[in-house]
């Protein structure tokens, strides 16, 4: 099973890279973009056939390893 | 004084650690190996400057995680005094063992020269030999050393008396809230600063202003 984990920052805590690619695609022209927000990726196989045990297991590692929680939230999707 | 620093892959102001160890205590720290185990019978742990792990995914992630860190985790919870400077900030942080997070500066540069930085809070073993409100020069050399938390553990951290270090004269160089430059856990006995008191302690490279941190731990913890 392969899954995809989206971490990002919470509302709220100051994303200081993502205002600045927002500035930059506003130089370039791109004047409709507002608030640029900017997080992570991580592609996981796992070997793993039940869903709701890999779902189980990603939030783990999310909550272990792969998110700050103090400052990020994180999605969970999985791929068949 | 016995005393130990902890030494990741990439750390690099381990040595700058055990110098200033060695000259205020007169015996060479264990130097303690990421990998291993145990940390051995010390009364002060030294978690160092660098990058440790390259930064991997977020800075002190990674170590937060390494072996020895569990050791130095039941170490501190039985009360033995930690020290965590700018890399070694963010490790505890990672590893819960201080409150809160560090985050990109928030002028997104590395930053890398001398700040005013003021004593806010002499109840410590750490700072016990400052004077309240004095202000030192210590250097900072990070890009994430912006320190966040939530309404609520700041006004924990206030009320408490456990920022100890906050960046004076105006001069707050990566954004931190509440001007923030190390803190205090609960016991009091576990401290990370962004700032570099290791690399203050020369009078060659400038005002030894990180020394009396130093000094104090020894007469605290002798």
């Amino acid at each position: 099973m392969k899954a995809r984990v989206f971490v990002t920052l919470k509302n709220g805590v100051l994303d200081p890279q993502g205002k600045a690619i927002g500035h930059a695609l506003n130089n370039l022209g791109f004047a409709s973009v507002g608030e640029v927000r900017q997080g992570k990726v991580i592609d996981i196989e796992l070997d793993e056939k039940d869903e709701a045990r890999a779902k189980a297991r990603l939030k783990e590692m999310c909550e272990k390893l792969l998110a700050n929680t103090i400052i990020e939230k994180y999605e969970i999707e999985l791929k068949p | 004084m016995k005393s130990a620093v902890i030494v990741f892959p990439a750390s690099n102001r381990d040595r700058d650690a055990a110098d200033v160890l060695e000259k205020v205590t007169g015996a060479k720290p264990h130097m303690v190996w990421h990998g291993d185990s145990n940390v051995p019978d010390v009364d002060l742990i030294v978690v160092p400057g660098g990058f440790s792990y390259g930064d991997y995914l977020r800075c002190g992630a990674m170590a937060a995680q390494s072996r020895i860190m569990r050791d130095v985790i039941a170490k501190a919870d039985k009360g033995v005094a930690v020290l965590g400077i700018c890399n070694g900030f963010q490790i505890l942080t990672e590893s819960r063992l201080l409150p809160g997070a560090l985050m990109r500066n928030a002028k997104l540069k590395f930053v890398s020269k001398p700040v005013p930085v003021s004593v806010e809070e002499t109840q410590s073993a750490f700072t016990r030999l400052y004077s309240k409100g004095e202000i030192v020069s210590f250097s900072v050399a990070h890009g994430e050393g912006n320190y966040f938390a939530d309404d609520e553990t700041l006004a924990r951290l206030e009320g408490e008396g456990r920022i100890v270090f906050r960046y004076a004269l105006g001069e707050n160089p990566n954004g931190s809230r509440n001007d923030i430059a190390g803190i205090l856990n609960e016991k009091r006995n576990v401290m990370g600063l962004m700032p570099h008191p290791e690399c203050a302690c020369d009078p060659l490279l400038g005002p030894p202003d990180g020394l009396p941190l130093f000094k104090g731990l020894v007469e605290a913890l002798a």
